[in-house]
């Protein structure tokens, strides 16, 4: 156990000494959350006063929440690519020839991610609130959306890197990210309130966990949470991450059988 | 000559038995067969060297005494632990350079060697000191802050063997480590896989495609071909195994055209020397005839007399002493420089590719 924690954390390290090399990424990861903020901002800006919407009449406050789990979504789901990185400089056979903690490989890439979700949560909610949003959870509420986010990471950072260790191409890992990014994201109540959408979708969302992260992020940042709804989801969320970090761990022996 | 060598003693260092590997060949075609029932045993603080053309399955194996792959069938132990049932405790006895670069050119070479030997178990302090040490022992000690990025393709593949070299592994893989090295910094490698066999008892097994580095180098040596071995043994019993001098005659050819006049005067040359009788294991590589005689300096004479006679003309004639070389033709039928002519050329384009770089 305690090897599986040292090298956690040195594996963790280790990425995050990548990152600090690439500063084009540090600003890319600012560039995105104002231009989805301002975008959708914009273009939905009049969506408040359709009748039934609610959200106290300001999208921006409405919207945060959603680009907050937007941005963990879309980053997660790439998370795979760095795998293949590593398969195809050899590093990830490097890493199955010593004796690397499996479990260990798998949750320092998701902590890496859950890091960077963090950092990018704090900025998009830093420049909501310099556009005018205002929020009403507090330093509690401000957390448990830090936590839906981390754990919403967790769960496509996981499928991502499975796909990554069972496909071991960039483009294949690509196309089923974007292919299931997107329609999580329509599902969702993210940019739409869904009691406008008809009733499928919403039957459809409740079992979508990014519409899961999206609910407790929006009751957590609101004046009057749920807070049955806040634990239920987030619990939902917890066990999902879960599973899928154990299902990825184990894609390493199919990965192993076809090197 | 079987499928496997078996060299007795309770000091092997490396076992595998009867290994067979197969490769899903994808969308509809063939499986790719790997290993074909390749099996050796290598002998503890020896240099046993993996040897043949490629594709021949030298990584396969290498891979899967290193836990890296699994075999379809067969056994294979690596400090007398079973591959299969012990993987963690096998990984903890090796060290693994692979035919690829393996270190992350993100890092520096530093960082790259320390993270190794932290994975590896060894404590902060202790993989910081064994970094300085190899990087001096691999004259890297000036690029030892920079990144591997930026590093020569040479400099590249010392860290690689570095890093397998940082927990003081019993037994060490090296698939093709002098690969893309300069003469100098190849002798340099080989001195090093020298001194660590015979100072530190470290079993090596290293593939190649240089037959003078496993003649060099190697206590014993296997000659693979088709995912199984075809030849086994210490260089000398391989050589001395021949019976003989090698003779290589290059045939005029230059005035036979078009093509069908060149097979035709190779064939006529054939015949000739086939009544004659006096030469062993004729092959021909383009216009180029080898063969083995028992007394090569005898022959000759008659070999060229015999041509002549058939209409044949001869641009050069020579007998020497068996090489590595000839063991090689012998056992996989085509001559080292052939095989590896393909593989010269898309190692020229690699390097064309770095320095464009
Ligand atoms: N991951 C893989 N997937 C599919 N086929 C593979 C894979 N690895 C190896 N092969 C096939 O298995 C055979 C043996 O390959 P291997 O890499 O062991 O050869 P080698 O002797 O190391 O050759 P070289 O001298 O070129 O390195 C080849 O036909 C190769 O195409
Ligand atoms: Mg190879």
């Amino acid at each position: 156990m305690s090897t599986a924690i040292t090298h956690t954390a040195i594996l963790t390290g280790r990425s995050l000494r990548g990152i600090w090399r690439m500063p084009v990424f540090l600003v890319m990861n600012l560039v995105q959350p104002i231009m989805w903020l301002l975008l959708f901002g914009q273009l939905f800006k009049s969506v408040v006063d359709i009748p039934g919407f609610g959200a106290g009449g300001n999208y921006l406050e409405f919207l945060t929440p959603g680009v907050v789990m937007m941005m963990a979504l879309f980053a997660s789901a790439w998370a795979g690519t760095t795998y293949i990185q590593d398969m195809d400089r050899g590093v990830m056979d490097r890493f199955l020839t010593s004796p690397t903690n499996r479990g260990a490989l798998m949750v320092s890439s998701l902590l890496y991610q859950g890091m960077t979700t963090v950092v990018q949560t704090l900025m998009v909610i830093g420049i909501a609130w310099l556009t005018g949003a205002r929020f009403h959870g507090g330093v509690s509420g401000l957390l448990l959306l830090l936590l839906a986010a981390v754990l919403l990471t967790a769960v496509f950072g996981a499928l991502s890197n499975a796909v990554a260790l069972l496909l071991r191409q960039q483009q294949a890992l690509i196309g089923i990210s974007q292919l299931l990014t997107l329609p999580l994201m329509f599902l969702s109540s993210a940019i739409m309130n869904t009691k406008l959408s008809p009733q499928w979708v919403q039957n459809v969302a409740a079992y979508n966990p990014f519409e899961w992260s999206v609910i407790v992020g929006r009751q957590a940042l609101s004046a009057a949470p749920d807070w049955a709804s806040i634990w239920w989801h987030l619990g939902l969320l917890a066990a999902l991450a879960l599973v899928m970090t154990w299902v990825a761990t184990r894609a390493f022996r199919a990965y192993q059988r076809s090197t | 000559m079987g499928s496997t060598i078996i060299e007795s003693g309770s000091d092997t260092a490396l076992a595998a038995v009867d290994l067979h590997k197969s490769y899903g060949g994808g969308r509809g075609r063939p499986p790719v067969k790997a290993l074909d029932g390749l099996g050796f045993t290598a002998a503890t603080g020896s240099v046993f060297a993996l040897l043949g053309p490629n594709g021949a399955g030298k990584s396969t194996t290498v891979k899967i005494l290193a836990t890296l792959s699994r075999a379809d069938s067969g056994t294979a132990t690596v400090a007398g632990i079973d591959v299969q049932r012990h993987p963690e405790r096998v990984r903890r006895a090796i060290g693994f350079v692979a035919q690829r670069p393996v270190t992350d050119p993100m890092d520096t070479g530093r960082e790259n060697l320390v993270l190794a030997g932290r994975l590896q178990g060894m404590g902060a302090r202790d993989a910081k000191a064994r970094a300085g040490e190899l990087l001096d022992r691999f004259a890297l000690t000036d690029a030892a802050r920079r990144l591997v990025r930026g590093y020569s393709g040479g400099m590249a593949r010392k860290l690689d063997v570095a890093m397998g070299l940082m927990h003081r592994p019993q037994v060490l893989f090296l698939d093709e480590p002098t690969t893309g090295l300069d003469p100098q910094a190849r002798a340099e490698m080989w001195a090093e896989i020298e001194r660590m066999a015979r100072d530190e008892r470290m079993t090596i097994l290293l593939t190649t495609h240089y037959l003078e580095e496993a003649d060099k180098l190697a206590a014993r040596l296997a000659i693979v071909d088709h995912g199984r071995i075809v030849a086994g043994g210490s260089p000398e019993e391989l050589k001395n195994e021949l019976h003989g001098d090698s003779v290589v005659i290059e045939l005029d050819t230059a005035a036979a055209r078009p093509a069908a006049a060149v097979t035709e005067t190779v064939v006529r040359a054939q015949e000739a020397l086939a009544r004659l009788g006096t030469l062993r294991d004729i092959v021909m590589d383009d216009d180029v005839l080898r063969a083995r005689a028992d007394n090569g300096a005898r022959a000759l004479p008659h070999v060229l007399a015999a041509l002549e006679t058939a209409g044949v003309g001869v641009v050069s004639a020579a007998v020497a002493r068996p090489s590595l070389d000839d063991v090689y033709l012998r056992h996989t039928g085509h001559t080292f420089a052939s095989a590896q002519a393909g593989q010269a050329v898309a190692e020229r384009a690699g390097d064309l590719a770095e320095v464009a770089r």
